[in-house]
């Protein structure tokens, strides 16, 4: 079992923090795990990805090659096609449809949904939509976790668990605020898939 | 853990004592991950920001002096900075263990350049140790000083942005105790007057043998055999992965030499050259090995790699690029649709640097644009749309001393643009020389209390600036403090055009805190308050 994910964004929206969910479940079912991650200059505002990658062998490169990630993980559409020549024939992308405008030439939005329409597995979720309606806009990438929970090979519990962990200093409530947005993405990506 | 983590947590284990550095991407996790370390506030390693990378590299050759162990990490281009201390540290030896880590940064991620420091270590004589995964970047670090005390020289440890950067799983030795305060055995060994220079130099040639001797016997390089002869591969630090990646179960059909230690172990390239029709070289960076075995004429060894065109000349190397230097099918997903735009990087709103250059445009403009040196820092993003406000950005401090060039040919108003943390790094001398001369131009240092590029470090020139100023000479008259907000507009546009107007030597401090740190700062309050 391998599962190789790329997870894509704008610098600032926080896609390490659902890197770090995944990589936490996954080291609960003591699988290998390698991530390469964007530091430094291309956070500020700039498009942002990283490579994670799990397995049940040992892992050998950092960076996941072309035509071989299993799911593209996006928190803003454009992103999400930035990295397509990456997605293998039967691989997914999860994008978020919430567009994060800070350059004056980004494309219409209607343009930018139809590329990503013409992919063959994908599931387009407004997540900060469904978060707000929780009642917690900041779990929008929990609600991405979610929907892209499907397809990582990690049983639904144990990304649970994994959350548990991660939150759980937090107080209860936090823990259980992410715990409804992962499992309202969730609900959407078996609905829409 | 990520490998700058890997590294620092070796180096805990491994026995330092205290680790010197100057920010730099990919290199800034490695001395903030011993802030953090609960064993380093127990031992009370050594752990502040050096304000810049020659001033860390010898604060750490003056604690190997005295006989314990120290790290000292910068990003490439810091070794240039370093790059006396750095030289001269191979002949004057090691007494504690002593290990720089320089982190390179192929394909230019965030830096200037991509320079190989591999090339840098072999001008001076020092041995590299370069990491194929966060686990060896751990254990080259712990053993690393063992290394160095053995044969009395500091020696390099060479990462690359994909190694710094990436993550994945560690094991950790046993701690080690700290070494005691021991001074050098011989008392001039770090006096590097000719006559002992000319004696230590020769040492420095003899232990090249040695150095290698320990590359042929080194658990970093293993020569693994395979039937297929018709060519043997050298696969450098990351390059053993990507090429595993394009095997099943890593089990590649060629000879192969995963190389790990320099200097370069003769006896396992001579083997391979015998038993091999040719060798392919895959190495991040420039073409070091590569060259090395080519030579000048490329009469001799059938050698491929960068120089061939069997792999890029430039830029970092990836699975794909190594497939394709093994003439392996590939397959692509769909390319990138046209309409997906770039996204470069840019001010955070509300950043300071914002308003001084609003403010510093609409007087530049009375003059025409084109004669604005500024440097390295967030505040280069102003080279890009809207404000294409810059026209210079080369190494720290480079602003002034660019500026003051240009004035001195005749370009007036000639302005310098610097940030505060680059300022103490570089910029002080090189204003001491326009104070001496006092050279007509305006310096204008965009002050925002922290070194932001780089991720919002502790700044040395906090509380300091105008007083350095004045103390190396600037008048008082010139020194110039402003408040970059919107409000202060026309204020600030008058200043500076009062400034640019003076036939002398002026500073303005435009000051204004990060909007970042100032945000960090916030939520640290309010979490207080909670609690
Ligand atoms: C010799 C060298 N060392 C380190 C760096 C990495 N670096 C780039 S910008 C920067 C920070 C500059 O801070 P400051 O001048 O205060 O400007 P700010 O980013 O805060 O605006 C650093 C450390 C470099 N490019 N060159």
């Amino acid at each position: 079992m391998k599962t190789d994910i790329i997870l894509a964004g704008v610098g600032g929206q926080g896609i390490l923090s659902i890197a770090a969910s995944i990589g936490m479940a996954a080291l609960k079912i003591n699988l290998h795990l390698k991530q390469a991650e964007v530091h430094g200059m291309s956070q500020r505002g700039g498009d942002v990805q990283s490579h994670l990658r799990i397995s049940d062998k040992e892992i050998a490169s950092d960076l996941i090659p072309k035509g071989k990630a299993d799911i593209i993980i996006s928190v803003e559409p454009m992103e999400s096609l930035r990295y397509l020549p990456y997605l293998s024939p039967t691989g997914w992308i999860v994008t978020n449809t919430k567009p994060f405008i800070n350059i004056p030439n980004y494309p219409e939005l209607e343009n930018v949904m139809n590329e990503i329409k013409k992919q063959k597995n994908y599931i387009m979720i407004d997540a900060d939509s469904i978060a707000n309606e929780l009642g917690s806009a900041r779990s929008s990438n929990m609600v991405m976790l979610g929907a892209a929970s499907p397809f990582l090979n990690i049983s639904f519990e144990t990304l649970e668990q994994g959350i548990r962990d991660i939150f759980g200093r937090k107080g209860e409530e936090v823990v259980n605020v992410n715990l409804a947005a992962l499992k309202a993405g969730r609900d959407f990506a078996e609905k829409n898939r | 853990m990520l490998g700058d983590e890997a590294i620092a947590q070796g180096a805990i284990d491994g026995g330092m004592s205290g680790i010197y550095a100057y920010p730099g991407t990919p290199s800034t996790e490695i001395l903030e991950f011993v802030q953090h370390a609960p064993l380093a506030k127990e031992r009370n390693i050594h752990r502040l920001w050096s304000t810049n990378e020659k001033t860390a590299m010898e604060c750490g050759l003056g604690m190997s002096y005295a006989g314990k162990r120290v790290m000292v990490c910068m990003k490439h281009v810091g070794l240039n900075v370093a790059a006396d201390p750095f030289v001269n540290s191979a002949i004057t030896g090691a007494n504690g263990g002593l290990i720089y880590t320089i982190a390179d940064d192929p394909s230019m991620h965030s830096s200037q350049n991509e320079q190989d420091s591999r090339a840098l270590a072999k001008f001076a004589l020092i041995p590299v140790f370069e990491p194929s995964n966060q686990q060896e970047a751990y254990d080259m670090a712990y053993s690393g000083f063992q290394f160095s005390e053995k044969y009395k020289l500091p020696v390099m440890l060479r990462i690359t942005t994909r190694l710094a950067h990436s993550r994945s799983g560690v094991a950790r030795k046993e701690v080690k105790p700290e070494n005691s305060v021991k001074l050098p055995e011989n008392p001039t060994q770090f006096v590097l007057l000719p006559a002992i220079a000319r004696k230590q130099y020769k040492d420095l040639l003899k232990k090249q043998e040695l150095l290698e001797m320990e590359s042929e016997n080194s658990v970093f390089n293993k020569y693994i055999d395979a039937d297929n002869k018709s060519m043997g591969i050298i696969a450098c630090g990351l390059a053993y992965n990507y090429l595993l990646e394009n095997y099943e179960d890593g089990k590649v059909p060629y000879p192969v030499l995963k190389l790990g230690q320099y200097p370069l172990p003769k006896k396992m390239i001579q083997r391979m050259v015998n038993e091999c029709d040719s060798i392919l070289v895959l190495e991040d960076g420039y073409p070091v090995v590569e060259e090395l075995l080519k030579g000048f004429l490329g009469i001799g060894i059938n050698v491929k790699g960068r120089l061939d065109g069997t792999v890029p000349r430039d830029g970092e190397l990836d699975p794909n690029i190594v497939a394709s230097a093994l003439g392996i099918k590939q397959e692509f997903g769909s390319d990138k649709p046209k309409i997906v735009e770039n996204r470069p990087p840019s001010f955070c709103s509300g950043c300071g640097h914002i308003d001084t250059y609003s403010a510093m445009n609409e007087v530049v403009d009375r003059y025409g644009r084109g004669r604005v040196f500024a440097d390295i820092g967030c505040y280069t993003l102003a080279a890009l749309p809207p404000f294409n406000a810059i026209n210079s950005c080369v190494d720290m401090g480079a602003s002034v001393t660019m500026a003051k060039g240009a004035s001195d040919a005749g370009l007036r108003p000639a302005v310098a643009v610097i940030g505060d943390s680059t300022f103490t790094h570089s910029g002080i001398t090189g204003l001491l020389d326009a104070v001496v001369e006092n050279t007509p131009m305006t310096l204008i240092i965009s002050d925002n209390g922290t070194t932001g590029m780089t991720g919002g470090q502790e700044s040395n020139a906090v509380g300091k600036v105008e007083d350095i100023c004045k103390g190396i000479g600037v008048d008082p008259n010139h020194i110039r403090v402003i408040t970059p907000l919107k409000k202060n507009h026309e204020e600030n546009v008058k200043i500076m055009q009062e400034e640019f107007e003076y036939n002398g030597l002026s500073v303005i401090v435009s000051r204004r805190e990060c909007i970042q740190t100032l945000k960090r700062r916030n939520a640290m309050k309010f979490a207080k308050k909670m609690d």
